[in-house]
């Protein structure tokens, strides 16, 4: 191993972050030598905390340089101990307390309209991140982390995972792609992750690696609660092998699809109008709906262009998903606004759950809307359409009350 | 300096003397009733200036030495200029080549092409500066290297000071952007303008002597006359009085952060919720990216509910200016031009007017119309829990910020502050805040990301919300929750020494600057 070790960021455009060095030394004991922006109100909590983790870890003598622009503890103590790992071999791991806020688990059919990527380099995105109410936040260890700080990342998202508090958002982790991916499950199972995304998803033994994987670790952890996975398919292959993916677990609660790579892989430019994706989008919602899971739209890349993400919404949701990622928190509201039930559906779905809660109290087996026979699953996707309509405001509770057939 | 200190009325330490002259510590708002007459300033005649009005000199420097340009002078200046003004730092390095020492600059702000003010600072040349101090002349201060005292000022107390004689200015420079040889002047027109020079007025009212400083020069008449050459003593013509692109901005723009974006938002839902938008409403809204947004969030509820504002207090930007032209507001009462729009509609729209300290913020009038603008948006460096807040100072003790109109507008009827929980890692919400520029008292509401705090005296205000969606929380919560994820931080260190002084609007100390130790 090497002598010296560093992770983090530095710099004139960092913010919220912190770069350190450890040189292991062999006399003189601890120097720590700290630069901060906060010094004069957080120097001494800092220089706490580092010589806290360097004694976790055993370390007698080193010299360690910290260059910090206002990082939060969380972050510091990622950046420690991701510079440490890399200059010492230990099995340890300096876990700080997992917040009562984070405690939460989530539901396998809870909305996922929204989901906002935050790159899972990068703090400064991260501790606002569960502010904008998307339903997800994805802490990324894939597409948006540097090949050279994939190392470090691990550190940061575990970190964030326990004391960042997301406010409610499901708290998902974009692993990397089977096998490497693996590999990051060590560090965000034990640390209440609600769900996980796999990238770059090709075959049903992919999600089984994944899952063997969770379940030893839930095991050693005792994780008692599910951890849900919800597959990204990327590829043509992907995209053939759709149902085989979404049916080979039953934590998997949705598929998405990543269309960048996809037209990648066909060889095509992808285009606002999206004929050349039409079919592996249809093949997905198709897969997933039959797997009785969530179907998940791509991200929309331009994040100035509102009208055509709005659009991109509507055709979306018009085609059977439920939901797509976001880049950028300005697409949440878009997103979030655009899957909601229009107001010609919700007046549908107030007849419909109407006469479903009047034959109930007649004691009717059969629910009709004038002459019209209405099936159980209409009803069930008229009492979610209500539902929403309630949560989101386009609805008052007691809705019933001045209700007029 | 070693002098005696008591304690004002909202508990902070003040001195009872400042650069050895006497000094009124805070009462409370409202409650010092001075009882002397205004300053005036010295008769002139006629006789003593040319029949035909030209006024002219060759330089500046022939203007500074005919003015009587000596030792211990107090030499004003105003910021329309902003970034890019080219005549303060002339003036001083004049006075020092002409080796006169312990000046006092009496700006009404300072930027940062204000920095070679430190070598005259350094030498001698200046005594102290009363007006803001930051970047690397609060770094001077702050650290306890200005020879005197420095005073800091709202721009409304700034024209009590002078009109009530607390500072009697001997030679103001006022740099314009048109002219005539006469002195009148104004700052809508010529290649520099910058829109009025309201904050110049006190100055040309009361100095012993008034220079006119411009690179425009034109006959007789220059209309409108923001300036009257009839307070002008001489009139200087130079290349270039200022650099138009650093004057204006041209940057104002909507936030784009979603955070900021988030904080307007609620801003605007919660001024919507308790139904201050209305017909014949007024507003004040800065030029920071936050409190355009938080406009423009107002202008789409207008437009959707059909609602016009009586008038909006700007700086004025492209985006009032668009609302005023939509008919959304039906008066701009303006008190600097922050882009060219705001420009070009001061001139040539009669309904975008220009105002004044006097007019718009002067604490010893028969009123001024701070006091009945509806919703008043500032922001703060500090908040703490009994609503008092600091826009002067860094928490680590730094002279940060100037006071600005930030404790005139304190007087409006709504003030809301929104700002986030928390800067880098720095709470924003605090048990004390380092220094208090305005009392709690008047303080209405902060609004940060994470929720929003009403001040317990606002019961009206709780009462309307209290039904509200919106995340309504104590202040103590929110500086609990800024501390649960920042840490508490400790205190920084100070001297004995009080390196400034921070006036409220009637003239009293309010609060100290202490010398910071590194």
């Amino acid at each position: 191993m090497e002598k010296i070790g560093s992770a983090g960021n530095k710099g004139k455009a960092i913010r919220s972050d912190c770069f350190v060095t450890i040189e292991l030394t062999d006399k003189d004991g601890i120097i720590i030598e700290l630069n901060s922006k906060v010094k004069s109100l957080f120097g001494k909590s800092i220089i706490e905390l580092c010589k806290d983790e360097i004694k976790y870890f055993g370390i007698k003598n080193a010299k360690v340089q910290i260059e910090d622009s206002g990082a939060l503890p969380f972050v510091i103590a990622a950046r420690i101990e991701a510079a440490i790992k890399k200059c010492v071999n230990t099995g340890k791991n300096y876990l700080q307390e997992m917040i009562p806020e984070n405690a939460y688990h989530t539901e396998k059919d809870r909305y996922r309209r929204s989901r906002l990527y935050l790159p899972g380099n990068t703090p400064k995105l991260m501790i606002n991140g569960g502010l904008h109410s998307a339903d997800g936040i994805i802490l990324d260890l894939e597409d948006s982390v540097a090949p050279d700080k994939k190392f470090e990342a691990r550190f940061l998202v575990r970190n964030a995972l326990r004391q960042n508090n997301f406010y409610g958002a499901e708290r998902m982790v974009r692993i990397n792609q089977v096998p490497q991916g693996l590999d990051d499950l060590e560090y965000i199972v034990p640390h209440n992750v609600n769900l996980i995304l796999i990238p770059k998803c090709e075959s049903a033994d992919q999600i089984q690696q994944v899952e063997l994987k969770i379940t030893e670790l839930s095991k050693k952890y005792d994780v008692e609660h599910p951890v849900y996975l919800m597959p990204i398919i990327e590829s043509a292959l992907g995209t053939i092998k759709a149902y085989e993916i979404a049916t080979a677990s039953e934590n998997v609660v949705a598929l998405a699809i990543g269309l960048e790579d996809y037209t990648a892989d066909l060889g095509c430019q992808r285009t606002n109008e999206g004929r050349e994706t039409f079919f592996a989008r249809s093949m997905l919602v198709n897969a997933a709906k039959a797997a009785k899971i969530q179907a998940i739209d791509s991200v929309f890349s331009d994040v100035s262009d509102m009208d055509a993400l709005k659009k991109f919404v509507l055709e979306s949701k018009s085609q059977g998903f439920d939901g797509m990622g976001c880049i950028h928190p300005r697409q949440i509201k878009v997103i979030l606004e655009n899957y909601l039930p229009t107001d010609a559906e919700i007046a549908k779905a107030k007849k419909i759950v109407n006469a479903f809660i009047q034959a109930e109290e007649k004691g009717l087996g059969v629910v009709a809307v004038g002459s019209k026979m209405i099936d159980p699953p209409v009803v069930k996707r008229a009492q979610r359409t209500i539902k929403v309509a309630v949560e989101e405001g386009k609805l008052t509770k007691n809705w019933r009350d001045d209700y007029v057939c | 300096m070693s002098v005696k200190l008591v304690k004002n009325s909202i508990g902070r330490m003040v001195p009872t003397e400042i650069n050895g002259k006497k000094s009124v510590p805070f009462q409370g708002v409202g409650k010092y009733h001075p009882d002397y007459r205004k300053f005036a300033p010295k008769v002139a005649t006629c006789a003593d200036f040319p029949d035909d009005g030209n006024k002219l000199v060759d330089d500046l420097k022939t203007a500074l030495i005919k003015a009587g340009l000596k030792d211990g002078m107090t030499i004003s200046t105003h910021h329309h200029f902003r970034n890019g003004d080219l005549v303060a730092n002339q003036i001083f390095k004049i006075a020092s080549d002409l080796g006169i020492k312990d000046l006092v600059w009496y700006p009404s702000a300072s930027f940062p092409c204000h920095e070679p003010i430190l070598e005259y600072l350094e030498n001698g040349t200046i005594n102290h500066i009363e007006g803001s101090m930051n970047g690397v002349l609060g770094r001077f201060v702050s650290e306890g290297n200005m020879k005197g005292t420095g005073v800091l000022r709202s721009h409304g107390g700034r024209y009590q000071a002078v009109q009530d004689g607390d500072v009697q200015i001997d030679i103001a420079v006022l740099a314009a952007p048109i002219a005539d040889p006469f002195g009148n002047a104004n700052g809508v027109k010529g290649p520099s303008a910058c829109g009025l020079l309201g904050f110049a007025l006190a100055d040309s009212q009361y100095a012993d002597k008034v220079i006119i400083v411009t690179d425009h020069l034109i006959d007789f008449p220059c209309i409108p006359w923001q300036i009257h050459g009839n307070y002008v003593d001489y009139v200087v013509k130079v290349d270039k009085v200022g650099i138009p692109e650093k004057i204006i901005s041209g940057t104002t723009r909507i936030t784009k952060s979603p955070d900021r974006l988030l904080m307007a938002e609620m801003t605007a839902k919660l001024c919507q919720e308790a139904g201050l938008i209305k017909d014949g409403f007024s507003f004040q809204a800065g030029a920071g990216g936050t409190s355009l947004a938080i406009a423009d969030f107002f202008a789409k509820i207008m437009r959707k509910e059909n609602i016009k504002a009586k008038f909006a207090r700007g700086g004025s930007n492209k985006y009032l200016v668009q609302m005023l032209e939509d008919g959304l507001v039906e008066y701009i009462l303006d008190g600097q031009t922050f882009d060219l729009d705001g420009v070009r509609s001061m001139r040539d729209n009669p309904n975008h007017v220009d105002t004044s300290p006097f007019t718009s913020y002067n604490y010893h009038g028969k009123g001024n119309f701070a006091s009945f603008i509806d919703i008043v948006i500032l922001g703060a460096t500090e908040v703490d829990v009994n609503f008092n807040a600091n826009v002067n100072t860094h928490s680590d003790g730094y002279l940060l910020h100037g006071i600005g109109g930030w404790q005139n507008c304190l007087f409006g009827r709504n003030v809301i502050l929104p700002i986030p929980l928390f800067r880098d890692r720095i709470p924003v919400i605090r048990d004390e805040v380092t220094t208090v520029t305005g009392p709690g008292e008047l303080i209405d509401i902060i609004v940060t990301e994470r929720g929003i705090a009403i001040n317990p005296l606002r019961k009206d205000l709780l009462e309307k919300l209290k039904d509200s969606n919106l995340p309504i929380k104590t202040i103590e919560e929110l500086k609990e929750e800024a501390e649960k994820i920042c840490g508490k931080p400790v205190l920084p260190e100070f001297g004995d020494d009080i390196v400034a002084v921070i006036k409220w609007v009637d003239g009293t100390i309010i609060d100290s600057v202490r010398k910071v130790i590194k």
